[in-house]
């Protein structure tokens, strides 16, 4: 157990080494903040100057070591747009991000993972063909039509949900939460569902052709041969050995619904991370968007840990300890 | 002796869109108390179809379109599903090939054992426990309490099947239905499952319905064997006569194929050809394209069963003898 965490901690370290330099040195291409800090009429000399002082006129592999050992520190220099630490505005901006993924999720998981259960139970009954319609279009919509959509039914014709921004928000510590105030509660349904759709319908087509399967197998009959009640055999048997493809999927989906906030995020103007690196591309702010991706790809790493953790939890045959089979 | 089970002209047709297949065409067999009915034949004889059959767990397409199966006198075949589902595991139960693939890998031994206790009798938490560990040590499980809370994976092949047989047992069924208990089995741990079957017959009188495939296996165990060929019994009777002296050609050409220590033989006898698809069963005996002894009316009438010396058989051969 001990030496497979450390394993995949050696792994992870390795991936983040190379997003890294991948980020640093791709951000170099964007263009010359520099022109954009000053504008267009400033000399060459001013030009020169500003380069020196962010360090810019160094050579790259100078730059990306210094930019290495910041950043471990979680020092990712200040952004170019706004001069104030890229970590300072992170902190700002991630509980808004995160709130909004964890609620898209949360639709997604405890929504799709009922509706793939139903429509396998009962493929045949009218609202099953309902669901799968349904999750035809949510995969087939892409996001920010369906957020634009939202908008247009529940803000601007009905007027029952705001259209942008997260409401009012409270302070715990450092975290700024929507959740504890009713405005914040309303300006949160709509982006996340906008964002956890696609998911939603994901889960829910999966769930639904593991659970097919899993009432085919043999332990399944079996069960139903010593005569269990379809109560225990479909939602202790057949949904346990269901989950655990499901909880795979959905783990990993967690990952891409930070990632893809940015599109939400937008189309709602949701003060989140998503936003932020939106318009720090416009501005070619390098710190900030080398940041954005190396949490991206820190996150990505650590989910990756915790569902294969989490598989060790759900499924004993993983459980390499003492007990081994003999 | 009343019947434990009654298979009365059992028809079970799988529906498709050319039309019905049969599986399993006018069988009938009849189980007594504590005995053990060995029922052997080729692969899609119809063997596992009648079992299921019996369990009442056929799934669409495949449904009984015509007889009747009656248990202890009443019958089972036209229950509404949840009396039926309360009859399975309590009055008759199962037991399936493949040890491997027959228990929830995510549950330990113990949940499954003692989730069926509960379903079928009202007993606390602790008493159910208590008899998962009086049967799995029935079964001939060393350190019972070890194994309850194990997962299955970390049992080996033939213990798991001994699971099996205790999840079976679990609630006392007077029947048992063991489709191929033996057949994903080295040959060793074969002999001590089926000795277990025996042991558990006689001590418990339970009575079993032994499909397999493998006459050597029905030779050792079973007190009668039916034999299926096409999804109808060519021959029924007393294991020890049908196997020294069978009737039926078929039912011949079974026993030669059964290797025997020190024979001249160097090569097993066989059957030529296989035996037929179902939505090709020739008219008449099914087996005739196949038999050597094949008489003028084989291919255009079937055979009845009737009774020659204590057993039955559907051949034409042995049907004019004894009704002229």
């Amino acid at each position: 157990m001990a030496a497979f965490v450390l394993r995949r901690l050696v792994q992870a370290a390795l991936v983040m080494a190379a997003v890294g330099l991948i980020a640093f040195a791709l951000f170099r291409f964007v263009g010359d903040p520099v022109v954009f800090m000053l504008g267009q009429d400033a000399t060459p000399a001013e030009r020169a100057a500003m380069s020196a002082q962010l360090g810019l006129d160094q050579p790259f592999h100078v730059q990306y070591g210094r930019f290495v050992a910041r950043a471990v520190q979680g020092d990712f220099g200040l952004s170019l747009r706004q001069l104030r630490p890229v970590s300072t505005l992170f902190a700002e901006r991630l509980p808004a991000t995160l709130e909004l993924s964890l609620a898209a999720a949360l639709f997604a998981v405890a929504v799709g993972i009922p509706m793939g259960v139903y429509t396998a139970l009962k493929p045949r009954s009218w609202l099953s063909q309902a669901f799968l319609v349904v999750s035809l279009i949510g995969v087939s919509l892409p996001t920010f039509l369906i957020g634009i959509l939202l908008i247009l039914v529940f803000a601007v014709q009905l007027g029952w949900l705001p259209s942008f921004g997260r409401g009012d928000v409270v302070m715990l510590g450092g975290w700024s939460t929507g959740l504890l105030t009713v405005s914040g509660l309303k300006a949160l349904i709509l982006p996340s569902i906008t964002l956890g759709l696609f998911q939603m319908t994901l889960i829910m087509r999966l769930t639904r052709s593991e659970m097919l399967e899993v009432l085919r197998a043999d332990h399944i009959r079996f069960a139903r041969a010593r005569g269990l009640p379809d109560r225990l055999v479909h939602f202790r048997h057949a949904l346990r050995n269901t989950l655990v493809p499901v909880i795979t999927v959905a783990g990993l989906q967690l990952g891409s619904i930070v990632a893809f906030a940015i599109i939400t995020e937008t189309v709602f103007q949701w003060p989140g991370m998503g936003l932020l690196f939106i318009q720090s591309v416009m501005f070619a702010d390098v710190p900030v968007m080398g940041a954005y991706l190396c949490l991206i790809a820190l996150l990505f790493v650590i989910i990756n840990l915790v569902v294969d953790l989490l598989y060790y939890a759900v499924d004993p045959r993983l459980r390499l300890d003492g007990a081994a089979a003999h | 002796m009343s019947a434990l089970l009654e298979v009365r002209h059992l028809r079970v047709a799988f529906e498709t869109r050319r039309g019905p297949l049969v599986a399993v065409d006018d069988i009938s067999l009849q189980i007594g108390e504590g005995e053990i009915l060995g029922m052997v034949g080729e692969s899609g004889a119809g063997k596992s179809v009648t079992g299921t059959a019996i369990l009442g767990l056929l799934e669409p397409p495949a449904r009984i379109t015509a007889g009747e199966i009656l248990l202890e006198g009443s019958r089972i075949d036209n229950l509404a599903p949840e009396a039926m589902r309360r009859l399975r595991g309590k009055r008759i139960g199962a037991i399936f090939q493949d040890p491997l693939t027959a228990l929830d890998p995510l549950f330990t031994i113990g949940q499954q054992l003692v989730e069926t206790i509960l379903t079928h009798d009202a007993v606390g938490a602790r008493a159910a426990r208590d008899r998962a560990l009086k049967l799995l040590g029935e079964v001939g499980i060393p350190a019972p309490e070890k194994r309850l809370d194990q997962y299955p994976h970390q049992l080996s092949g033939g213990m798991r099947q001994r699971v099996v047989i205790a999840l079976a047992l679990c609630a006392e069924p007077r029947l048992v239905i063991a489709d191929e208990p033996t057949t994903a089995l080295d040959v060793s741990t074969q002999a001590q499952i089926i000795e277990l079957l025996k042991r558990l017959a006689r001590t418990r009188g339970t009575a079993v319905l032994l499909i397999t495939h493998d006459m050597g296996v029905i030779a050792e165990t079973a007190d009668r064997v039916a034999v299926l060929y096409a999804g109808r019994i060519a021959e029924i009777g007393p294991v020890r006569e049908i196997v020294h002296a069978p009737l039926h050609p078929y039912t011949t050409g079974l026993m030669g194929a059964i290797p025997k220590l020190g024979a001249l033989r160097s090569r097993l006898a066989q059957i030529d050809g296989a035996m037929p698809r179902l939505d090709a069963i020739p008219p008449g005996c099914a087996f005739h394209p196949r038999c050597t002894q094949r008489l003028a009316q084989c291919d255009r009438e079937i055979p009845r069963a009737v009774a020659v010396d204590g057993r039955e058989v559907a051949c034409w051969l042995h049907g004019e003898s004894s009704r002229g």
